[in-house]
């Protein structure tokens, strides 16, 4: 059983996720370079961290979704394997389409670096180690995290229950006050059985002892237990 | 064959570089600059027979690329 943790050029959070998951939940990670073409036969899981792939050049994720383990990865999602992608790694997954919608510069222009609260509002097999509307405490560390989506695809994320996570603090329209993220969207779930989860947040930044809260641990258990789960179905 | 491609956001979505563009005009006295928009140009060498092919070879290249569908119109002008 292994956790893939996708690194591209630019990526800074993959060592956090590694860490996470070995230390803090208690599983096996393995780092895996952009360039293969395959996902290694014992994988389970795959995260794609955040950093700054590729630069940030063109656009945040777009040269990362082009890359040569992209369509591995995105049969890996059609056969119902969790993924989570966090921060550009929600980015990425949004520009290979795996998840709809855009992320785009924060409303206000600025890079924010800050713990926010954040709602945790889907139906996901990766969220049931949350309570269902459970206020939590995430780290977010993001100048383009600006969620957007035309209405048609807001309103059908809202129907089927796919807001994975949404930030507490909103503007008079709804949006999210931190990055005007439309209806505050933090997260968003997606997959075939709803396997796929892409957030703005870091949940591997809280989760261990000595990050002082464990916030974000529920999800990665979720991941592990999941795979686990399918494992031996 | 040279050809450059235009990329706008499309209307409607927030483009905060071109409000903070159009802030920094109105601070230096330019008080009738209105709805900047930023676009990003890009311009290459395509191997092309003529102009038609090399339009539709460009426009590909911007629908898996250049563009991003969700937020980003694009526009295809055959140089030479």
């Amino acid at each position: 059983m292994t956790v893939v943790v996708v690194t591209f050029p630019g990526s800074n959070c993959d060592r956090d996720c590694i860490t996470a998951v070995v230390e803090g939940a208690h599983g096996a990670a393995l780092r895996v370079f952009h360039k293969e073409h395959e996902l290694p036969e014992t994988t389970t899981a795959v995260i794609l961290p955040g950093g700054f792939s590729f630069g940030d050049y063109l656009r945040c994720g777009a040269m990362a979704a082009r890359s040569n383990l992209m369509p591995a990865i995105q049969r890996f999602v059609d056969a119902g394997g969790p993924v989570v992608g966090i921060c550009n790694g929600f980015q990425i997954l949004c520009e290979a389409g795996v998840l709809p919608g855009a992320l785009l510069r924060n409303r206000d222009g600025r890079f924010h670096c800050e713990e926010v609260e954040l709602e945790v509002s889907g139906d996901s097999p990766l969220l049931v180690a949350y309570q269902r509307n459970e206020n939590i405490v995430l780290p977010i560390a993001h100048g383009e995290g600006n969620y957007f989506a035309d209405d048609d695809t807001i309103a059908l994320l809202e129907r089927e229950r796919r807001i994975a996570f949404r930030y507490v603090a909103r503007d008079e329209q709804g949006h999210g006050a931190i990055n005007g993220a439309k209806k505050a969207i933090a997260g968003v779930v997606g997959g075939p059985q709803r396997n796929v989860i892409g957030l703005m947040p870091h949940p591997e930044r809280r989760s261990l002892d000595l990050h002082g809260a464990d916030d974000g641990m529920p999800l990665l258990e979720a991941l592990l237990s999941y795979s686990e789960h399918r494992r031996h179905s | 064959m040279r050809a450059r491609v235009i990329v706008r956001l499309k209307p409607g979505v927030l483009d905060p570089q071109g409000a903070a563009v159009e802030d920094a005009l109105h601070t230096l006295g330019f008080t009738g600059a209105s709805n900047v928009r930023v676009q990003k140009l890009i311009e290459l060498d395509v191997d092309a027979a003529d102009a038609d092919a090399c339009k539709l070879l460009v426009l590909e290249m911007a629908d898996q690329l250049l563009r991003n569908p969700v937020i980003e119109d694009c526009g295809v002008e055959v140089l030479q």
